[in-house]
């Protein structure tokens, strides 16, 4: 186990372990919701709550889950954890919840939420498990307001619904599906240049 | 017509990998081989059809009628992770070749968000028994379809002289990003 400072387990998640740049997980959602950076902020909002409350209770009941059914504990646990933020999206947040449509109920295969779950909470005490949920989180929520601000830039001219560039010709293609894999190949290959410069 | 409609929507207009985004990790995890691609491809068309035609019974004749369409979410998780168990003892019992080919690709099945996604949509879009099964079974061609293609292409592209930072993932998802655009040149076809 690692005897690592506790801010560590936090910051890890931002860059070192960012689940989208380094990673290459939970690109489903990263992709599809990502048309406007308010999109891309909420989904980032949503799967860090299902993801650090999962993490929380997987930390608690480690010891009592027999290694033969523990993936599908934590499946039942996410499960749960992503019924409520639905259903607390649906009766806040109605226009929110009406814009992502079936990609929240997506988050419950969302690869990695599953794979902190397998590779630390249920090998860690609940305080770090937390911070370690809080920062891949973080990491999520960056990538996703990212990519969404400069698809809704290069799509619209506004960034949050307010106008960036006057006079911008929008470029449909980055709000289309093919703009989001171009965005993300493109973004991706940036972050392996500065990694590779440290 | 109509379930001709929902079939051609499914593999060509509104594919699932190239227009909805579901089930890219495997897109992006096993294109890199045709043999491997196809094995993956077959495995999904297999589950997604049973997975439509099982969670549509499921759905309306145990969840809508006991008033419990909140558990939804929670059901269909579960049922698609043991049906893909189900299939996998019973291939191992009665087909060891096919068990055999599709290998380690049928257990990844379960995390594959394409299924879960399918079974959504089919709830969300009101789909009846038939429709919905004609549903599965195109989303399982189209997914297969786009996979093998990518397949093919990356199997080129390994021989080329990439930029550095370029190599491995964001090649793939610049392919596939114009591979979208080549299939939006099918999106006059249907509208869904």
């Amino acid at each position: 186990m690692s005897r690592r400072p506790w801010y560590q387990e936090y910051l890890k998640g931002l860059w070192e372990e960012n689940p989208i740049f380094r990673m290459l997980l939970g690109m489903c959602p990263t992709l599809a919701v990502t048309t406007s950076a308010l999109n891309g902020l909420s989904m980032g909002l949503a799967t860090t709550f299902v993801l650090t409350s999962t993490s929380l209770v997987v930390s608690i009941i480690r010891k009592l889950v027999p290694g033969q059914v523990r993936i599908a504990t934590f499946t039942v646990i996410i499960a749960t954890f992503v019924t409520v933020a639905d259903l607390f999206l649906k009766a806040k947040f109605p226009a929110i919840s009406k814009a992502l449509g079936p990609y929240v109920p997506l988050i419950v295969v969302n690869c990695f939420i599953l794979g902190r779950q397998e590779v630390f909470a249920s090998k860690n005490p609940t305080g770090r498990s937390i911070l370690d949920a809080l920062g891949v989180g973080s990491g999520f929520i960056f990538a996703l307001t990212l990519l969404g601000s400069i698809r809704e830039l290069l799509g619209s001219g506004e960034v949050f619904g307010h106008e960036v560039i006057p006079g911008w010709h929008p470029w449909v293609v980055m709000i289309l599906p093919a703009g989001a894999f171009l965005t993300l190949g493109f973004l991706v290959a940036a972050m392996n240049a500065i990694e590779r410069t440290k | 017509m109509e379930l001709l409609l929902i079939f051609v929507a499914a593999v060509l207009t509104n594919n699932f990998v190239l227009h909805y985004f579901l089930g890219i990790c495997p897109f992006l995890g096993v294109s890199s081989r045709m043999e491997t691609a196809v094995g993956m491809g077959l495995a999904v068309i297999f589950v997604m059809t049973l997975t439509a035609t099982v969670t549509w019974l499921i759905y309306h004749h145990i969840l809508v009628r006991f008033g419990l369409p909140f558990l939804e979410y929670v059901t269909f998780i579960l049922v698609i992770a043991s049906l893909v168990q189900i299939v996998e003892m019973f291939l191992r019992r009665f087909s060891p070749e096919l068990y055999r080919a599709l290998g380690i690709y049928l257990p990844l099945i379960t995390t594959n968000c394409s299924i879960l996604g399918l079974a959504l949509f089919m709830v969300l879009r009101e789909y009846d028994f038939i429709e919905g099964l004609v549903f599965g079974i195109g989303a399982g061609i189209g997914f297969t379809l786009v996979l093998t293609i990518m397949a093919g292409i990356r199997e080129e592209l390994a021989f080329a002289d990439l930029p550095r930072a370029f190599r491995g993932a964001p090649i793939t998802l610049i392919t596939a990003g114009i591979l979208a655009l080549a299939f939006m040149g099918f999106s006059g076809l249907i509208r869904v």
